[in-house]
């Protein structure tokens, strides 16, 4: 949260407010992640900035009522830019004890909470493993709360739809979104259509939960002075002109990698098989056959890779997407796309690890992995991901690199920006430079590793065509005719040429930018990735109160850009920032024999920003 | 530029390579790149419409040595790189090489998959019951007893059918040559070639250096007719010197039993019938080993249903017919707001 805390006002005239945390919490059950993302849309459309965390466990439907079965869903929205999904939550809205168990220790002191009542019954609140009602302790003294009771209400709003017990109590959240649309002042028609939407062939079940929508609402109206219920106002954020819809990172990604497939004019295969958090990729682009897309739901995480090699070797554009433990398993034919020097995407939506790990938790650890985690010296090319928006643009520079350079890419996202949403100003597909591929076609002296002499790529030339056939393998090949070469020299010779090879990319990328503050300085925080929103905001604040610090934040993870020695070294001091135990640091160090400090976060939640601000504070010193 | 090219008839020796040939000498695969040449030849293949895949193990050389397109992947896999390829291009004809080591143990799921998914390849399965390239350990068709550097006690691994497991998976298409049949071993390929789905073909092929004479028990020339059926679709399945042999459904062992004709009244009548398009028929035929049975040779099943690749396409190309594919559009599909 950027603007001023949340406060606990005393009248009721509209409170006006510059960004607010709200956080959704319930059993998994209870529909949270729906009900934030509607809220994320309401918001959206009405002109706020924002940024979303949804949080939710791995498991499909724990037991209800568990404190391992809390699914959240958190929001941060403002009149002012916004970059993460906010530190601690101002309004926290609970649907049974397990959530407030789970939730209570970050809210903001004296944070409103608006909680169900109805469900804090004895049944519940054992399996939360409350001994003592925290409604009939003093243990919520310092906070607002609101108690209500959204399951009578909800199940008496609903009663004339004549519904079960069970489906009846689905509409909890409906009615809750109502009253949280009512405190921020929001519209409810978008809702209302998008529930006539998902409902349309069970029409009860739509007006059941519009109608619950409704009373919500109006509870907020009515009750306003028994439960002394506020309303607040959050103001339009100023944004560059333009169309604008939500984003996740997911979304975006698979988006940038059609669009790159369009602008090389080539085929797009993806390869993948289902894995928590990449599986979305694979739904997404499944869905866009008008476009061409081949998808392959492969049998293994093997298979899938294979396949997208193949399809790049048949001239389409192969692509496979999964998370750390898949990556694992892709390894050795990522050795073959390397040593066959083939256009290649592989995404990994990076996860909680080591191991099957935390499947929903983020985290940034496998960055050893994509630079250095192959047999035999295999380089190839890593590029990050650094918010919800970014994946577009980062898709399309990944397709150009894999295939200007005939090698395989890798793009490091995680679970956190993978499903946090925030709004996009949307492209215009025109505005980009397209970069055909041209397919080699010339028999003359062909053989398939003739080489650009500036790119050192090698040339592409597809099946089907004649005078170019050709044979290639995992042996190592003559660097002269391709054939296969056991020779000891020409062994050196190739390992050179495809190190060399990715090394010069780095030319091809731009120089590493300042992304807030100034070049040199006491203090530089590098990040990479999704901790951009909060290394951001808390070099901002810093800067605001004097401090002599800056952010770098890097897209590309390998080549390093060409300048970021020199820039690194302009600091007196720099500090790395990432949710792992220190890869980029290492990294850094190794490659710049730089004494960096690091500042790691391996819980599986995004950066706070107050935990990087620390950090600044300490490492300037307390010397602002 | 656009002169019509003249599309000559190609010779087996055509797809050969300049590449020397890396097998042991007196191995069973330069009989079967022989074959391959011949069925390629036969069947007047486009070198750069063909390509070869293969995985890893002396049969996974075999693209090296064929001068259409060629994949040598990594083992076990290349079933993965084949559907690729074949997404990406349905036009290539894509063959699959692989070992009984490659395909049925370490690429074993990935067979299986293919297989039942039914992409349009021909895959060509070299069982020599031996690992060779890594030096003569068991593999899973190796025979129980077999004494090798990892199985110094004799094995004790039970061993698998190459032919059982493909039509287990759901082959459509599931054949068995022989590597120095070189009279029927391009039939049944070109057999395979023709197969629009995924065509399964074990051959048997000898590893002189590491289980030579493993199959010697039907692979004998001068005894052959006697051990070998090769069977052709909707002729009887007699076979023999003398043409006297014959395959006969026995009800009550449920079983089938090579009879003589001549002998205990039996007579031609008694004899069964291929069909090719009969699975239960063809699990039967791809049980019976030698000594009993005769070695089964040539097509055992074929019933031929959509290749995975075409539906695939198919049903791309039916999305394309009803939807735009409009970038602009798709980025701003769902809900949009406007900032002024
Ligand atoms: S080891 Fe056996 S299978 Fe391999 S090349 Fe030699 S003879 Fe052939």
């Amino acid at each position: 949260m950027s603007g001023q805390p949340f406060m606990k006002i005393q009248n009721s005239a509209i409170q006006e407010l510059d960004s607010v945390v709200v956080r959704f919490a319930g059993d998994s059950g209870d529909g949270m992640q729906l009900t934030g993302s509607q809220f994320s849309v309401v918001t959206a459309l009405e002109g706020s900035d924002l940024s979303t965390f949804p949080d939710f466990p791995a498991e499909i439907r724990a037991p209800v009522g568990t404190t391992f079965g809390v699914s959240a869903f958190q929001i941060n929205f403002g009149s002012v830019e916004i970059s993460t999904a906010g530190d601690e939550p101002d309004v926290l809205v609970i649907m049974n004890p397990a959530a407030l168990k789970v939730n209570i220790g970050n809210l903001r002191k004296g944070g409103l909470i608006i909680l169900d009542e109805g469900s804090f019954n004895i049944k519940n609140l054992k399996k939360a493993g409350y001994e003592i009602n925290p409604l009939d302790d003093d243990s919520l003294s310092q906070y607002d709360v609101k108690r209500i009771d959204i399951t009578k209400m909800t199940v008496e709003a609903v009663k004339e739809f004549g519904l079960g017990n069970k489906d009846a109590l689905r509409c909890k959240n409906m009615w809750t979104l109502g009253l949280l649309l009512w405190m921020f002042g929001r519209k409810r028609q978008t809702i209302i259509e998008s529930l006539e939407q998902k409902f349309a062939s069970k029409p009860e079940l739509a007006e059941a939960n519009i109608a619950a929508l409704n009373a919500g609402h109006a509870f907020g109206e009515t009750a306003e002075m028994s439960y002394a219920l506020h309303r607040y106002h959050v103001n339009r954020y100023k944004e560059e002109a333009g169309t604008y819809r939500t984003v996740n990172g997911n979304q975006s990604l698979s988006w940038g990698i059609l669009a790159g497939s369009q602008l090389a004019g080539l085929k797009l295969v993806l390869g993948s098989y289902p894995i928590t958090p990449a599986s979305p990729l694979l739904h997404t682009l499944s869905g866009l056959k008008e476009f061409g897309v081949v998808t392959f739901q492969a049998e293994d995480e093997i298979a899938a890779i294979c396949a997208a090699i193949g399809a790049s070797f048949a001239g389409g554009l192969g692509m496979t997407t999964s998370s750390g433990p898949g990556i694992a398993l892709k390894t050795e034919a990522l050795g073959l796309a390397i040593s066959t020097e083939l256009p290649l995407i592989v995404v990994d939506i990076q996860r909680a690890g080591p191991s099957t790990g935390l499947p929903t938790k983020t985290e940034q650890s496998d960055l050893y992995q994509a630079v250095w985690g192959r047999n035999g010296d295999a380089p190839l090319v890593v590029l990050s991901v650094s918010n919800s928006t970014d994946g577009f643009d980062v898709g399309i520079e990944a397709v150009r690199i894999a295939t200007k350079y005939m090698t395989p890419v890798m793009i490091l996202s995680d679970g956190y920006i993978a499903n946090a949403s925030e709004p996009w100003r949307i492209p215009d597909i025109n505005d980009y430079e397209p970069f055909p591929v041209k397919f080699h076609k010339d028999p003359e002296g062909f053989h398939p590793f003739l080489r650009n002499t500036e790119t050192l790529a090698r040339v592409w030339a597809k099946p089907g065509t004649e005078g170019l056939m050709h044979r290639i393998g995992g042996i190592e090949k003559d660097y002269n005719s391709g054939h296969i070469s056991y020779d000891a020299v020409n062994h050196q010779k190739m390992t050179d040429v495809r190190k060399a090879k990715i090394d010069n990319i780095a030319n091809d990328f731009p120089l590493q930018k300042v992304s807030l503050g100034t070049e040199g300085g006491k203090l530089a925080v590098v990040g990479w990735g999704s901790t951009s929103g909060a290394i951001h905001q808390a070099v901002k604040r810093a800067r605001n109160d004097g401090m002599d610090v800056s952010h770098i934040h890097l897209r590309h993870i390998w080549p390093l850009p060409r300048n970021l020695e020199e820039l690194l070294k302009s600091y007196d001091k720099v500090i790395v920032a990432e949710m792992n135990a220190g890869q980029l640091n290492t990294l850094l160090r190794s490659q710049y024999l730089l004494d960096t400090t690091l500042l790691s976060k391996v819980t599986g939640q995004p950066f706070k920003i107050q935990e990087i601000t620390d950090a600044i504070i300490e490492n300037l010193g307390g010397i602002k | 530029m656009n002169k019509p090219v003249e599309i000559t008839k190609l010779s087996p020796k055509d797809f050969e390579t300049d590449q020397e040939v890396r097998w042991c000498p007196g191995c069973g695969d330069y009989a079967i790149l022989k074959g391959v040449q011949m069925a390629l030849a036969n069947t007047g293949a486009r070198p750069e419409n063909t390509v070869f895949v293969s995985g890893i193990g002396c049969s996974s050389r075999f693209p090296y040595y064929i001068s259409t397109y060629g994949f040598h992947t990594i083992h076990g896999r290349a079933p993965g790189f084949a559907t690729g390829i074949k997404l990406t291009n349905p036009d290539l004809d894509v063959w699959l090489v692989t070992g009984d080591g490659d395909g049925l143990s370490i690429g074993g799921n990935h067979m299986l998959h293919v297989l039942r998914r039914n992409v349009d390849l021909q895959i060509m399965l070299f069982n020599n019951e031996i690992y060779g390239l890594t030096k003569g350990q068991y593999s899973p068709t190796s025979r129980p007893g077999l004494k090798t550097p990892s199985s110094p006690y004799g094995s004790v691994d039970a061993p698998l059918s190459p032919c059982v497991f493909a039509l287990g998976a759901g082959a459509r298409f599931v054949a068995r040559g022989i590597d120095t049949s070189l009279k029927e071993l391009p039939i049944t390929l070109a057999r395979a070639k023709e197969h629009k789905g995924a065509s399964f073909v074990e051959i048997y092929q000898n590893c002189i250096v590491y289980n030579d004479n493993v199959f010697g028990e039907f692979t004998e020339k001068k005894t052959a007719q006697d051990t070998q059926i090769h069977l052709k679709d909707g002729e009887r399945m007699i076979f023999g010197k003398d043409i006297k042999k014959g395959l006969r459904f026995n009800q009550d062992k449920f079983a089938l039993e090579v009879v003589i004709l001549g002998e205990n009244g039996i007579t031609e009548d008694d004899i069964l019938i291929h069909d090719e398009k009969n699975r239960h028929m063809a699990f039967m035929l791809c049980e019976i080993e030698a000594p009993e049975y005769p070695a089964v040779c040539g097509v055992i099943y074929c019933n031929p249903s959509e290749s995975y690749d075409h539906s695939v396409t198919a049903q791309i190309e039916k999305v394309k017919e009803t939807k735009k594919a409009d970038f602009n559009a798709l980025l701003r599909s769902g809900r949009t707001w406007i900032v002024d």
